[in-house]
């Protein structure tokens, strides 16, 4: 019956399965959603959405394959044209005006005028403040400024079905394509943990053994079990000033939970491109610095390596000795990320711009290329790719 | 049998929807939502306003599939096949029954809440697949099939710690508890401090979605902490002047603990009222 809107959900990607249709239907057919299509939106949504990140897609197919169905009120509402409805606009008044409109008078006094109103309206106008149209002053239709008028014909929870709930899209900053944001740098973490809850040591599992010797008859009977060891390794090179100031939000959200998260984790600062100096602290980054070198003596191979920059600079910075912007180096840039990826195979570059955007800079491209290919965004959906090469 | 909310909890219409299509097809609800939005207290509502038993299992990063279905105690065993006891000799006075068990064997049909799954094992989900599909389970040490009488109605709440598997979903309707607005705010407080001064709630609602949009917050204040905050408001019998009080030298609100929990909140706070006052020294 809703095939069609079931293919669309799959056509955008929301992960819906046969089974999760076919318990749809039977809640159709047990009349949980009773003939309105607000509970119908909501016991779809319920039924096929098993992930918050998935309700905005969701609202959008819904709102595509349901387009032109309006809610039957069981209430006298203003029959006001759906078009003028639709031109949203918001006009700001002046005090005095607001005034006015507020001494109008309460809600029944409100819909005596409109009747008033209705019968004496011939055609659709706007502005003005007497006849019913968009953005004028009149507290009859909708998005003009009138604190009472927006409620017409329908009482106080009802208002909130004035914007169909599926048009509202509250659930957009849920969708993992956004940048990672305050709120979901939790949802970030569980992607990190996942990724740590990896490596294997023996330890004694004490019930197994007791049940194993009861089984025995009392005989001991020892048994072993792999504990669950975090014993991933991370070795984190965030980028740090000039045109990395925009993303720092970012970069601190994943740097903290970076830190909860790992027992062996390391991170060293660099500017811009990679060379023969790292520093712990951005402040004194002149005087105490490390040389690389000796950071790649000190980090094993076992650490995995990532990178965290939005690699925008001159190609000159990454190609040619003597390129970097603060200092002469020695090396071009190139050098000492081939030597680090040499070193450490399991590593990846995170970076903060956009995807999109990656194709207008030159160097990004070049980076990309050294990193063969293992650049990701700084997205959830591009940490989750990221975490899964790492732990490839 | 219907839940359409009750007199101590606002179900929002979508709820109710999502809660009915659990009980009417008889599977598990899972809800989510930000911490403090109410996912708990839903189960002991549907238990209530059903007059339903309510069988509640708590889970810890410790707690095992197995666990909620039923325990051998062999250590038991093992002591009283010492000591010579004849209890031993049957093995069905070692299994020790879990929370499920407890549910499918109930009489009146309960309400069974999951709480926090996320905070188990990542494989704790899978366990219960086939458990929590046909109500139904296996006791390999007796050779017993454990039938539910009734299927419970099963809420399942979960904080995103952990992604749940997909198969696990597919059994499950899906609830999203999104943050309150402002009008389902203004219900739910009046529902739970009946006759509180309208001026005083008006006051603090702002300065809780105040405290709620500042950016760089570790942890937003949520439902619970707003009526525990109102709580303490009332204790302390506040006059609603101090919440009016918009001197951004103090943006820190009164009674603070009850909406800010950890430091570097306060701290943050702090640092903004600092600077907000040096404005307007200059």
């Amino acid at each position: 019956m809703f095939a069609n809107f079931f293919l669309a959900l799959r056509e955008a990607k929301v992960p819906a399965s046969l089974k999760e249709y076919l318990t749809l239907m039977e809640a159709m057919k047990a009349n949980v959603a009773s003939y309105s299509v607000e509970d119908f939106y909501y016991l779809s949504r319920s039924c096929l959405v098993k992930d918050e990140k998935n309700l905005d897609k969701f609202d959008r197919v819904f709102g595509q394959c349901f387009n032109g169905l309006e809610f039957v009120s069981d209430e006298v509402t203003a029959e006001i044209p759906e078009e003028w409805l639709r031109k949203l606009a918001e006009k700001v008044l002046t005090p005095e005006e607001m005034a006015k409109i507020e001494a109008l008078g309460g809600f029944d006094k409100l819909m005596e005028t409109l009747k008033e109103r209705l019968a004496e309206q011939k055609g659709r106008h706007q502005g003005g403040s007497k006849w019913i149209g968009t953005a004028g002053t009149s507290p009859f239709g909708a998005y003009g400024y009138n604190p009472e008028g927006v409620r017409i014909g329908q009482d106080k929870s009802r208002n909130r079905r004035a914007v169909k709930v599926w048009d509202k899209r509250e659930y957009k900053n849920l969708d993992d394509t956004v940048e990672l944001g305050t709120r979901n740098i939790k949802v970030a973490l569980r992607r990190l943990r996942q990724f740590a809850r990896e490596g294997a040591e023996m330890e004694l599992d004490l019930p197994d053994t007791i049940r194993a010797t009861a089984n025995n008859a009392g005989w001991l009977d020892l048994k072993l079990v792999p504990e669950r060891h975090n014993k991933v390794k991370v070795l984190i090179l965030f980028d740090i000033g000039g045109s990395m100031d925009d993303h720092i939000r970012v970069c601190e959200e994943l740097f903290s939970a970076a830190r909860a998260e790992f027992k062996h984790m390391e991170f060293f600062y660099f500017h811009n491109c990679l060379y023969e100096k790292l520093w712990k602290d951005n402040r004194r980054r002149h005087a105490a610095f490390l040389p690389t070198w000796e950071v790649l003596h000190k980090y094993g191979n076992d650490y995995k390596l990532i990178f965290v920059g939005d690699a925008t600079m001159s190609a000159y910075e990454i190609v040619y000795p003597g390129g970097s912007v603060e200092h002469w180096n020695e090396e071009a840039g190139q050098v000492w990320i081939e030597r680090v990826l040499r070193i450490y195979q399991k590593a990846i570059w995170l970076n903060p711009v956009p995807e999109k955007y990656w194709d207008y800079t030159p160097s990004v491209q070049l980076l990309r290329q050294l990193m063969s290919d293992r650049m990701y965004p700084l997205t959830l959906g591009g940490l989750e790719r990221g975490m899964r090469e790492l732990s490839r | 049998m219907k839940f359409t909310g009750t007199d101590t909890y606002v179900a929002t219409a979508d709820l109710k929807v999502a809660v009915n299509a659990a009980i009417t097809l008889e599977r598990p609800l899972l809800v989510k939502g930000e911490p403090g939005t109410g996912k708990t207290v839903l189960a002991h509502e549907i238990a209530g306003a059903l007059g339903r038993p309510l069988i509640q299992w708590h889970i810890k990063s410790t707690v095992k599939a197995q666990q909620g279905l039923y325990e051998y105690d062999a250590v038991s065993r093992l002591r009283d096949s010492q000591l010579g006891d004849a209890r031993v000799q049957d093995i069905g006075n070692y299994i020790i029954r879990g929370k499920l068990w407890e549910a499918f064997t109930a009489p009146d049909r309960p309400v069974l809440l999951i709480d926090e799954i996320d905070k188990a094992d990542i494989e704790f989900p899978n366990d219960l697949l086939l458990e929590l599909d046909r109500m139904e389970f296996y006791v390999y040490e007796t050779r017993e099939t454990v039938k539910a009488l009734a299927r419970p109605i099963v809420v399942i709440t979960s904080n995103n710690e952990k992604e749940l598997p997909d198969a696990f979903l597919r059994r499950c309707f899906f609830h999203y508890i999104r943050f309150p607005d402002r009008e389902t705010m203004q219900s739910i407080v009046d529902v739970h401090f009946p006759g509180i001064h309208k001026e005083l709630v008006r006051e603090a609602l702002n300065v809780f979605y105040d405290v709620r949009e500042t950016p760089g917050l570790k942890k937003k204040p949520s439902t619970s902490e707003l009526l525990d905050w109102l709580k303490l408001l009332l204790a302390e019998d506040l006059p609603v002047e101090v919440l009016r009080q918009r001197d951004p030298g103090k943006l820190i609100p009164p009674l603070h603990g009850a909406l800010l929990k950890n430091e570097q909140d306060v701290h943050l706070f702090e640092r903004l009222a600092f600077i907000a006052r040096r404005e307007r020294g200059n």
